[in-house]
């Protein structure tokens, strides 16, 4: 089974010192200060692509959009066990919504043979989730999101379990060739080995542009989008809300007063 | 010239610190209460080929260079010291004696199935009245009908006593050249018969590393079982022993950095006289020290691990690696349970197990005296 895996680079919020500040085109935000990893949900994506492939064999694609800089997320999925990958670089993609960054992700899979398409079920970015789903249209092939389970049931058709409210889990049959957005905690992801890092730097990273991926350039980028994002902002603080100061210690102090008060505990 | 990291070593190192911070940092203190050896962790560490960095492919390992093995040592070493020396152990004193002066047929039947991880290697030099000056070693070994019968006591040997040890390969006095003794280095298989493994010590630090005394009485191993040339055991254990002082400066240095980093932290947050105590140059400026001696620290450190890599000499460098890093190290974990007060002398905050996994880093792999011994007679003196 031939597998395609879909991959965002995303600045690393699980530090506690990430400050995000917007940039000065209000449609950004600084990025200087960030580290970058990979977007959690993708790394469960490219866990259940790999576990699948050990399993059935067959070949992973990883496809990636973004700057040489993400070479390093790319890189990883491949130390991991993918076999090839293709990166979708120029500077026209920037401001894509869901849908022109779907038609993109569809363009890089014009050449490649594939079963199935898996991508997180939501960035923790920009928070769409609507990628994978956009995907699966522009394919013309079925889709299931928040899929956490995945098993084969024959080369034409997989047992899918969604999960839902109450970890209630919704097992579906869907047919091949479709797209999958997968939600985190359905494996481990590994971690690579060293052996897995150093082949990873002899397998290939296509790179299409623009003009590699067919499309024109009203199809890409905000141009190519249907929801334009104007501008972010922060929100300002309200009246109502109360900031508690002090070190953890005196703060858990504080609020547990507040409760007892207000009769809540 | 180049300070960068090469992208295949920064790869890695990222992977090795997740690792680190998701797996070990949690489990940590609890292996440390209860003194438990981790096998799983370890199983997981070699999966990722971390029991067998720099010994090459053919034999199981990795294949990696000394930069990649230290900067995965620092990493885990930031997490747990315990689990720091179980690996740098293991690959120094365990694996290379075998990979340098074993035969093809003892590389495949004992180095292989080290350098996967799936079994631990260990290295007994020290003996009761052999510590710092190793050529005193009683440990006797006599040829016999074709075998070594071996008789005498090491002490402190890492990794010797656990569920997996595969082989411990020890120095003997294997006769006398000259009215001098001949000491040569034998590896002696775990569970041989004549060869017991004492409890374990109650160690100040280091809580989950295995650390036993050993004592041979007629154990009997295979005339094959001697390492290399018979009379050559002191050269190949001094050339065993600089390597291994990149992994002790290597572990100093994620020590180090788990000191500081922690401080800094605890410096922010705690409020003393109505502001943090950060905020007091008595308590910024060691902060601002650790900084400067975690970096030279590592400096001191990569520079002797990429001497080696590159075939030259680096015994001197490893020396200097490990004398500066172990003793900063050392301070380090002053400071940090100084800036945490009462706090940093109660086990709830690491800290307090990060100073008692310091001092032996000053001891172990050479004492800082035999360091500056080592040095001082370098500079003719
Ligand atoms: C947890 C742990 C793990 C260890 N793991 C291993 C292992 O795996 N394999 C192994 O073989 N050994 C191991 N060791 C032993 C370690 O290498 C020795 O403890 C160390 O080399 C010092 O020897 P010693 O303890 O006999 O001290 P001594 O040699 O008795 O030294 C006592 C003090 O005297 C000083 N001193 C000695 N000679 C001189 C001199 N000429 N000039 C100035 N000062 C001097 C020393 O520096 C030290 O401060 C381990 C030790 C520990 C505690």
């Amino acid at each position: 089974m031939n597998i395609v895996v879909c991959v965002k680079q995303v600045p690393d919020t699980s530090d506690p010192d990430t400050e995000v500040h917007i940039d000065g085109t209000g449609k950004g935000v600084d990025q200087g200060k960030f580290s970058f990893v990979i977007n959690d949900a993708d790394n469960f994506a490219v866990e259940e692509a790999i576990l699948l492939k050990e399993k059935h064999g067959g070949e992973v694609t990883v496809v990636n959009i973004g700057p040489e800089a993400a070479n390093q997320v790319i890189r990883m999925a491949l130390a991991k066990g993918g076999d090839s990958a293709v990166r979708l670089d120029d500077e026209k993609f920037a401001y894509s919504d869901p849908v022109a960054t779907a038609r993109l992700l569809a363009s890089a899979l014009k050449d490649v043979e594939y079963d199935l398409v898996m991508t997180g079920c939501l960035a923790t970015d920009d928070g769409y989730g609507a990628v994978g789903i956009a995907l699966a249209q522009l394919l013309g092939v079925p889709h299931a999101a928040y899929a956490k389970t995945v098993e084969v049931v024959d080369d034409k058709k997989l047992k899918v379990g969604r999960e839902l409210e109450g970890g209630l889990l919704e097992m579906n049959e869907i047919e091949l060739p479709c797209v999958l957005a997968i939600q985190t905690g359905g494996n481990e992801p590994r971690y690579a080995s060293f052996k897995g890092i150093r082949e990873a730097s002899k397998k290939e990273i296509k790179v299409m542009d623009l003009a590699a991926t067919g499309l024109s350039e009203d199809q890409v980028g905000e141009a190519g989008s249907v929801a334009v994002m104007t501008q972010y902002s922060v929100p300002e603080v309200g009246e109502l809300a109360e900031i508690l100061e002090g070190d953890p210690a005196e703060t858990a102090g504080k609020l547990a007063g507040i409760l007892k008060e207000k009769g809540l505990v | 010239m180049d300070y960068d990291l090469t992208e295949e070593q920064r790869m890695f190192q990222q992977m090795v610190r997740e690792f680190a911070d998701n797996e070990v940092a949690p489990v940590t203190d609890e292996l440390d209460e209860k003194g438990e050896f981790p096998y799983e962790l370890q199983a997981k560490m070699a999966e990722m080929g971390l029991f067998g960095l720099p010994i090459p492919e053919e034999y199981g390992g990795s294949g990696a260079g000394l930069v990649t093995y230290a900067l995965a040592v620092e990493e885990i070493s930031r997490a747990s010291a315990s689990l720091g020396i179980t690996m740098a152990a293991h690959t120094s004193l365990g694996c290379l004696p075998i990979f340098f002066f074993g035969s093809e047929e003892q590389k495949q039947e004992w180095l292989v199935p080290m350098a996967t991880g799936e079994k631990l290697g260990a290295f007994g030099l020290t003996e009761p009245e052999a510590g710092s000056d190793a050529g005193a070693t009683k440990t006797a070994a006599e040829l016999k009908n074709g075998q070594w019968v071996i008789n005498g006591t090491k002490c402190f040997i890492t990794n010797s006593g656990t569920d997996i040890t595969s082989v411990i390969t020890i120095t003997a006095v294997t006769g006398k050249i000259g009215g001098k003794k001949e000491i040569s280095n034998i590896v002696v298989p775990a569970g041989t018969p004549g060869f017991t493994v004492s409890p374990p010590y109650r160690k100040m630090g280091w809580h989950s590393s295995d650390t036993h005394e050993l004592s041979f009485s007629d154990c009997r191993v295979p005339e094959s079982n001697l390492l290399g040339g018979r009379g050559d055991g002191f050269k190949q254990f001094l050339k065993v022993l600089d390597c291994g002082r990149i992994g002790v400066a290597a572990l100093s240095v994620g020590m180090a950095q788990a000191c500081l980093d922690e401080s800094v932290k605890y410096a922010k947050s705690r409020v003393q006289f109505g502001q943090p105590i950060g905020r007091n140059q008595g308590i910024s400026f060691k902060c601002a020290d650790m900084l400067v001696e975690v970096e030279l620290s590592r400096n001191a450190t990569i520079k002797a691990a990429w001497l080696a890599d590159q075939k030259r000499d680096y015994s001197r460098e490893a020396s200097i690696a490990k004398l500066f890093a172990s003793e900063a190290a050392m301070r380090a974990a002053s400071s940090a349970v100084q800036i945490h007060g009462g706090y940093g002398y109660v086990e709830d905050y690491p800290v307090c197990r990060i100073f008692r996994d310091s001092k032996i880093l000053e001891i172990g792999e050479g004492t800082s005296e035999v360091q500056r011994i080592v040095l001082s007679r370098g500079l003719g003196l």
